[in-house]
């Protein structure tokens, strides 16, 4: 067995996750700073509950929001989702019911939202938010395509982290991939145990 | 409307039959096309999120329905939840701001979830196009291949039944669908304040380009936002062909796109 492979599968049986949560934190903090915006979040689709989650929070309200849910297809987020098409709406404080319904969400009250669908092949796998960017000088075309920029890398992150939670889940049951994957893993090292390895790939061989 | 014809060709003695109005002008000028014209006897159907009963920017709404999922069946019924998003009633109001005499029917395609709503999209914009809509509002697309071949056969049984559907492009470089298909006009943004600037685009998909940067639109609530995407730019363009089907309601799809071209701010219309 490679070395490349055995890293593989241990990263799939350990740490993954955590790795690619950073990696969604470090896009919306990326976000939030490039725009000079107040907050910004990823959201991932839960589709056997078909609702948005939060994944990963910069500026207000990181720390308190991740794993807060709302339904998959209606409000803003909801209507980026579903329609795969960005959205930037500025003056929403003055809508009374978007106001409630964003303090009880996310802490604050925002005066602009940019949201965008993180599209990965046909699939909507979520929504990147961004919170009260300047509103001193007026949106462009050139910051919605920035935007979507963003929501490509972040939508590549979202993949692998769905990826690795898949991976997670098939290696932590009692199938056969968890079977090899524990074996793989216990390997790391263990000179006997995979001169064995060779040994029992050879029988197998042998014997086809 | 003359009678259609029964088949594929055209006898000798049916030319007659498909007599067309001679009357264009030479110059087809914006105040030709639309010039006092209100929308009146024009029907728009807003294919969206709901549009909020009674939002004063709106005005009237003759119809609301809505589509769910029961199972595997897709159900229209008439719709009591209003908008579930905003982005419907901004839409409307856009529309209203063109042609304030117009109908307006809305079509709810969202609330029912993420997972319907490949199959809930289908189901409104057909029975959308059962109705007869002089125009069919789609700020929406899907990027799901399995649903291109029915939208495809919707758009282009829309087209030829004198319904213009007015789609949004993707505001993002990905494949989607309806706005790719030339039986619809499809729209993209540019970033001028006047609403009535709007640009053919020599080099499609995206056919024309109409307001969508920094639009002020009605929201839930009565309030008012300022938003920007190809969204908004597409109820634009509605707004327009409602208004010039209200003064001469006999175009195809096909004429009513060419009227737009010839009055466009970089062909013929007022930059």
């Amino acid at each position: 067995m490679s070395e490349e492979l055995r890293s593989a599968v241990a990263a799939g049986v350990l740490g993954a996750e955590e790795h690619h949560r950073s990696l969604l934190q470090s896009i919306v903090e990326v976000a939030r700073a490039i725009f000079g915006a107040k907050a910004s979040s990823i959201f991932l689709l839960d589709e056997a509950n078909d609702e948005l989650v939060f994944e990963a929070v910069a500026g207000e309200g990181a720390g308190t929001l991740v794993g807060r849910r709302f339904p998959s297809s209606t409000g803003i987020a909801g209507w980026v989702l579903v329609t795969q098409q960005p959205l930037v709406l500025e003056n929403v404080a003055d809508d009374p019911r978007f106001g409630r319904e964003a303090a009880e969400s996310t802490g604050f009250v925002p005066k602009a939202v940019m949201a965008v669908p993180l599209l990965h092949e046909e699939r909507s796998l979520g929504v990147l938010e961004v919170l009260d960017r300047p509103q001193d000088v007026p949106f462009t075309l050139a910051e919605m395509e920035l935007l979507a920029q963003f929501a490509n890398q972040a939508a590549i992150a979202l993949d692998l982290l769905q990826r690795a939670r898949r991976a997670h889940a098939a290696l932590a049951d009692d199938g056969e991939l968890a079977l090899l994957a524990r074996l793989a893993a216990s390997l790391e090292g263990n000179e006997a145990g995979l001169q064995l390895l060779a040994a029992l790939e050879a029988v197998v061989r042998g014997s086809d | 409307m003359s009678e259609p014809l029964p088949a594929w060709s055209l006898p000798a003695d049916a030319v007659d039959r498909i007599a067309l109005p001679r009357d264009w002008p030479e110059h087809v000028t914006r105040d030709w096309a639309w010039g006092g014209a209100t929308g009146a006897g024009v029907r728009v159907c807003i294919l969206d999120s709901g549009i909020e009963p009674g939002h004063p920017d709106v005005g009237a709404v003759q119809e609301s329905v809505a589509i769910r999922m029961d199972g595997d069946e897709t159900i229209v019924e008439p719709d009591a939840e209003g908008d579930v998003a905003g982005h419907g009633t901004a839409c409307a109001g856009i529309v209203r701001t063109f042609a304030p005499a117009c109908e307006l029917v809305s079509v709810r395609v969202l609330g029912a979830g993420y997972a319907g709503s490949g199959p809930v999209l289908l189901e409104g914009l057909r029975w959308a196009v059962e109705q007869g809509f002089d125009v069919i509002n789609m700020s929406l697309s899907t990027t799901k291949q399995k649903f291109a071949a029915l939208l495809h056969e919707l758009t282009d049984s829309a087209y030829f039944r004198r319904t213009m559907l007015v789609a949004s492009a993707h505001n993002m470089p990905v494949e989607s669908y309806p706005w790719r298909f030339a039986s619809v006009i499809s729209v993209g943004s540019h970033e001028r304040a006047d609403p009535f600037a709007f640009f053919y685009n020599p080099t499609p998909p995206v056919e024309f380009f109409a307001r969508g940067v920094n639009v002020e639109v009605p929201w839930l609530g009565g309030a008012t936002y300022v938003c920007t995407g190809n969204s908004f730019a597409t109820p634009h363009i509605s707004g327009l062909a409602a208004l010039v089907l209200s003064k001469h309601g006999d175009l195809t799809p096909f004429q009513l796109k060419s009227v737009l071209y010839l009055t466009a701010s970089n062909v013929g219309g007022e930059a």
